[in-house]
């Protein structure tokens, strides 16, 4: 009797922690190899048959197809330089310059990773239809309200997710953060 | 006491081998990762396009709005398959993904270096099949080794402004994905 009921006891604690901490792994997104810059993290290894056992599980039950290493890579970023968390509500500004490549596209997405509604049916900006500055930099603000220049509306969502894709590019296994990759800053100025 | 902290000890072991083996086994359980989300829009061997998502509506999360996207879902199994496709106005990229949407080789339009991206898509055991003397002509024929049977290929163009997705999407149709005739 004793020995039925340790093994049950055994098996509701393996499956427990087992369960438990997969589930917890995959929410949270637990990957490796991440390059982080300011903001922005991005995951090089796993555009590659090289991808680890986590990430490929989250590919899986997120199902996204993550994009190829010889055709670009992918940077997100979820909170500000500051680490708030973006809020749709608030004014957000991303200034400065990209790292080298063709072509890049910036696009905004709710946590889940689907497109905003909103009323200028605008999702994102690619690198030939930015306004720039004199000296190449831009800005480009984010928020609920039509702003002048470069405005990417938010929908007035409570959280989003900011996506950067570089295609062509040299980033990407062996970059690390520093000068050669001078990611955009993210600030978060006024919010209601 | 000792007994109950060692079934404890026993159950955290177990469930370290709960825990290893549900990730790994997820990725071929999962119902709803890319390659069976596209399964239902896409034929087998013959591209076909993607609807652009939408705030309502996206075949997968986190796809990017600024592209034209085609999906040749394919299978090798009774032949190896020729690909090619036009290159549009800005970028355009071609991506393989086994059919645990692992991404194995991509190729952009610069790396191509033509007009068009042209290849043949093979097994490995098919490769090791091509007769010698074709090896000789295999020279200017790009020839990519898929790990799977089955797998996607992503067609990608760019339209650099949203008034250009038309032409973009106009580029992929051209694009074909055909078994060789054995």
């Amino acid at each position: 009797m004793r020995l039925l009921l340790g093994l049950l006891f055994c098996f509701a604690a393996a499956a427990l922690i087992g369960l438990g901490t997969t589930w917890l792994a995959l929410k949270d997104g637990v990957a490796y190899g991440g390059i982080a810059v300011g903001a922005w993290t991005a995951w090089p290894k796993n555009g590659t048959p090289g991808i680890d056992p986590y990430a490929r599980a989250m590919v899986a039950r997120s199902g996204e197809l993550p994009i190829g290493s010889g055709d670009g890579i992918m940077f997100y970023a979820r909170t500000d330089d500051a680490e708030r968390p973006l809020d749709g509500r608030c004014d957000v500004v991303l200034a400065g310059t990209t790292p080298q490549a063709r072509f890049w596209t910036l696009t905004l997405y709710d946590p889940e990773g689907k497109l905003v509604a909103n009323s200028v049916q605008r999702n994102g900006f690619t690198s030939q239809e930015i306004i720039r500055n004199a000296d190449g930099t831009f800005s480009i603000t984010i928020g609920p309200r039509a702003r002048p220049g470069n405005w990417l509306p938010t929908g007035g969502i409570e959280r989003y997710v900011l996506v950067l894709r570089l295609y062509d590019t040299p980033v990407g296994l062996a970059t690390r953060s520093g000068p050669d990759t001078p990611m955009p800053t993210i600030s978060q100025k006024a919010c209601p | 006491m000792i007994r109950f902290l060692l079934w404890l000890l026993g159950g955290t072991l177990l469930g370290g081998i709960v825990h290893l083996v549900t990730v790994l086994e997820l990725p071929s359980l999962a119902t709803h990762d890319a390659y069976s989300r596209l399964a239902p829009i896409t034929p087998v061997n013959a591209v076909v396009p993607v609807p652009p998502p939408t705030p309502d509506k996206a075949t997968m999360p986190f796809m990017d709005p600024a592209f034209a996207m085609a999906v040749c879902r394919y299978d090798l199994t009774n032949a190896p398959l020729k690909f090619s496709v036009p290159i549009s106005q800005s970028y355009t990229s071609v991506s393989f993904y086994t059919r645990a949407d692992v991404p194995y080789y991509a190729i952009n339009d610069r790396a191509a270096g033509r007009r068009v991206i042209e290849l043949d898509l093979m097994t490995a055991d098919q490769h090791n099949d091509l007769p010698d003397n074709e090896e000789i002509t295999a020279a200017d024929r790009l020839i990519v080794e898929s790990p799977t049977n089955t797998g996607l290929i992503v067609i990608k163009a760019l339209a650099a402004e949203p008034g250009l997705i038309a032409s973009a999407q106009e580029t992929l149709t051209a694009a074909k994905c055909q078994p060789m005739p054995q």
